[in-house]
């Protein structure tokens, strides 16, 4: 398990080091920022002072050098719109599109295993019937006019939720009562308003995400009440619901953790379409704003966030097959 | 003499699916007493598993039992509830499956799934549901029962698998265990172990045994009894020195012809010409019409099934008696 471990972990920093070339090569070739950021009447001189100020006269690989040796002391560049430091405009903003993500997440495996399995049990039925046609009106409709639509509906019409922003926020430490709120990062989830501001976005995003599970378990389900060992397991005289729940459950948990877990890194890496109807001020925004006008430090540094979080990701969820299924053998793997 | 373990009266179970109706099991009956094994033989798709899951109430749809009673012990199981089997399933009658790597759940240990068949029967504890379990792999002959308990069915070999899923069918000592060709998929030195393990834990426990195989030689060292199905019938039904001694079905007879013997070294195997009908499409009369050498024209009409000797009982008009034998 610990070797197991460490190999990963070396395994991710190789895929860091590329990614940071790739992404650094990438963004340089986007454009010259130097064009965007310096007012047209500039003349030569003043010019030529902002483009060494930035460090954008070196030549890209000592750039990159440079880059590479402030990143290992965890300076990933400073924004040239804000001249803040990248990483702190990024991670004011992550709470925001965290918490967005997990209860996007949320809502999905609450609402998608549960559908998913009764119409993977009762294929027949006409509310299987029903839960698969609105799984695909979940997949189809374009998550943008859903949320314009929902902002219609229950913030327009029936006035029920907030249309935009985070509402109040708290910090977790604020929450206990150790601090004030207002120290420390802040989350919408810790407040009853925040929290009906969040409904809205969160269901927005859940959407595609519910029914991806909920045919992902169904699939699942019907493939599974097949197999043998399930037949076996009510010729033993099982309750039906041990059958379900421990026989069949246990065996569709596999692919529905992978793709969740995907799922999760895509959410927080790209929410943005959410995040603009809703005006909630998470990463999503910030990249894009900061695409607009060629921010580089900031492109980079979220893409290298964002790399190091899937790379999170694909490591809890190896490890949770190796929980789900003896079958993996985590020590062999990687080899 | 005490009331048979399981008496069968024109069981039809037939699937009802988009191409027609499939008569998979279509009046079949045989009785098989306390103790005793009964021998369940046929082609692939000659209905012989379904017969079996119709007994244990695991046929499912489109399939489902039209017709007939399954007297287990005078009790009529065609007729039960489905919480009334599933009282009786892994309790008092059993089932051991083909493919003995199919059998076991893989994500689950073995004491898991041992443990929660002691439990669903048996208001005990879990230590001594444990223990139970423990006791039940040692009797099938898998050493260190205690370690074997924690592991995974991945870390079994198939005989083992195999031995550990009888063990899961003994737990309850039932009075019936259905055996849908539990050593197919093995080796034949394992098949040749288990059968004599199950033949000796049938004979100490008074277990009856239905055991459905398409192997004869299987069937003529472990049954007393053997009824052969063919089409979703059965054609013959007998003790089973008598049937395979001197089989009166012309199927029985092909059947026997093609299995390969030491007296025949060199000659090519018989066969039988011909495929198993289609269930959806069975020809009017005797279904096995086309590929019968002794076929005539009787046999365009439906046969029944006669006992045409004492216990002998056979689906035919011309049967290979003595006096056909003469007259052909």
């Amino acid at each position: 398990m610990a070797v197991y471990l460490v190999r990963r972990l070396m395994q991710a920093l190789l895929v860091v080091l590329a990614m940071s070339i790739i992404v650094f090569v990438g963004v340089y070739a986007i454009g010259d920022p130097v064009e965007i950021l310096i007012s047209p009447d500039a003349d030569q001189l003043e010019r030529e002072r902002a483009i060494r100020a930035l460090g954008l006269d070196l030549p890209l690989w000592q750039q990159y050098l440079v880059f590479l040796t402030n990143a290992l002391q965890g300076d990933l560049g400073r924004s040239f719109v804000f001249n803040e430091p990248a990483l702190k405009l990024i991670l004011q903003r992550m709470p925001a599109t965290l918490e967005l993500a997990f209860g996007a997440m949320f809502l999905s495996i609450l609402i998608g295993l549960p559908l998913g399995l009764y119409a993977g049990l009762r294929p027949n039925s006409a509310a299987s019937k029903t839960i698969m046609a609105g799984s695909i009106l979940g997949f189809s409709l374009p998550t943008f006019w859903v949320g314009l639509m929902l902002i219609m509906v229950f913030a327009v019409q029936l006035g029920w939720l907030p249309s935009t922003g985070r509402g109040e926020t708290c910090s977790v430490l604020g929450f206990i009562g150790l601090q004030p709120c207002s120290a420390g990062l802040q989350w919408s989830w810790l407040t009853g308003d925040g929290l009906a501001h969040m409904v809205m976005p969160a269901i927005n995003l859940a959407l595609f995400k519910i029914s991806l599970v909920i045919r992902l378990t169904r699939a699942g389900v019907r493939e599974t009440m097949l197999m043998d060992y399930v037949k076996f397991a009510r010729a033993k005289g099982l309750s039906a619901s041990r059958v379900t729940f421990v026989h069949v459950f246990k065996n569709i948990l596999i692919p529905v953790v992978t793709v969740v877990g995907l799922e999760l890194g895509s959410t927080i890496a790209f929410s943005v379409v959410t995040e603009s109807v809703f005006a909630w001020p998470g990463m999503g925004k910030l990249i894009i704003d900061s695409i607009n006008v060629l921010d580089r430090p900031v492109i980079v540094a979220y893409l290298m966030i964002i790399v190091m979080m899937f790379i999170t990701i694909n490591l809890v969820v190896d490890l949770t097959y190796s929980l789900l299924d003896p079958r993996v053998r985590l020590e062999n793997k990687g080899t | 003499m005490a009331a048979p373990t399981l008496e069968v009266r024109n069981l039809r179970t037939h699937f009802f699916t988009r191409a027609g109706v499939v008569r998979a099991v279509d009046d079949v009956s045989f009785t098989v007493e306390r103790g005793k094994v009964l021998g369940l033989v046929g082609e692939s798709g000659s209905g012989k598993t379904v017969t079996g899951f119709s007994v244990i109430g695991l046929v499912d749809p489109p399939g489902r039992i039209v017709g007939g009673q399954i007297l287990f012990q005078g009790r009529d199981l065609a007729k039960a509830t489905e919480a009334e089997m599933r009282d009786l399933r892994g309790n008092r009658i059993a089932m051991i499956f083909q493919d003995p790597m199919m059998t076991l759940n893989p994500v689950l240990r073995i004491d898991t799934q041992m443990i929660e068949t002691v439990l669903a029967h048996k208001k005990v504890s879990h230590e001594q549901a444990r223990q139970r379990a423990r006791d039940t792999l040692g009797m099938v002959g898998i050493p260190s029962p205690d370690e074997r308990l924690k592991s995974y069915p991945h870390q079994f070999s198939g005989g083992m698998r195999q031995r550990v899923a009888i063990a899961i069918a003994l737990l309850h000592e039932p009075d019936l265990i259905v055996a849908d060709e539990p050593t197919t998929a093995l080796d034949v030195t394992i098949q040749g172990q288990i059968l004599a393990e199950v033949q000796k834990l049938a004979q100490t426990t008074g277990t009856s045994l239905i055991w459905i195989t398409h192997d004869l030689s299987v069937v003529a060292g472990l049954a007393d009894d053997i009824a052969v199905m063919y089409a979703g019938r059965v054609v013959e039904h007998g003790a089973v020195s008598d049937v395979l001694d001197r089989p009166l079905h012309p199927y029985t007879a092909g059947l026997i012809g093609s299995v390969p013997s030491r007296n025949k070294r060199g000659e090519p195997l018989r066969q039988i010409p011909g495929m198993t009908p289609s269930l959806l499409s069975l020809p009017p009369g005797c279904a096995f019409r086309s590929r019968c050498p002794r076929a005539a024209e009787a046999c365009l009409a439906e046969p029944e099934i006669n006992e045409i000797l004492p216990g002998r009982e056979v689906r035919c008009f011309r049967p290979l008696t003595e006096t056909a034998e003469q007259a052909a």
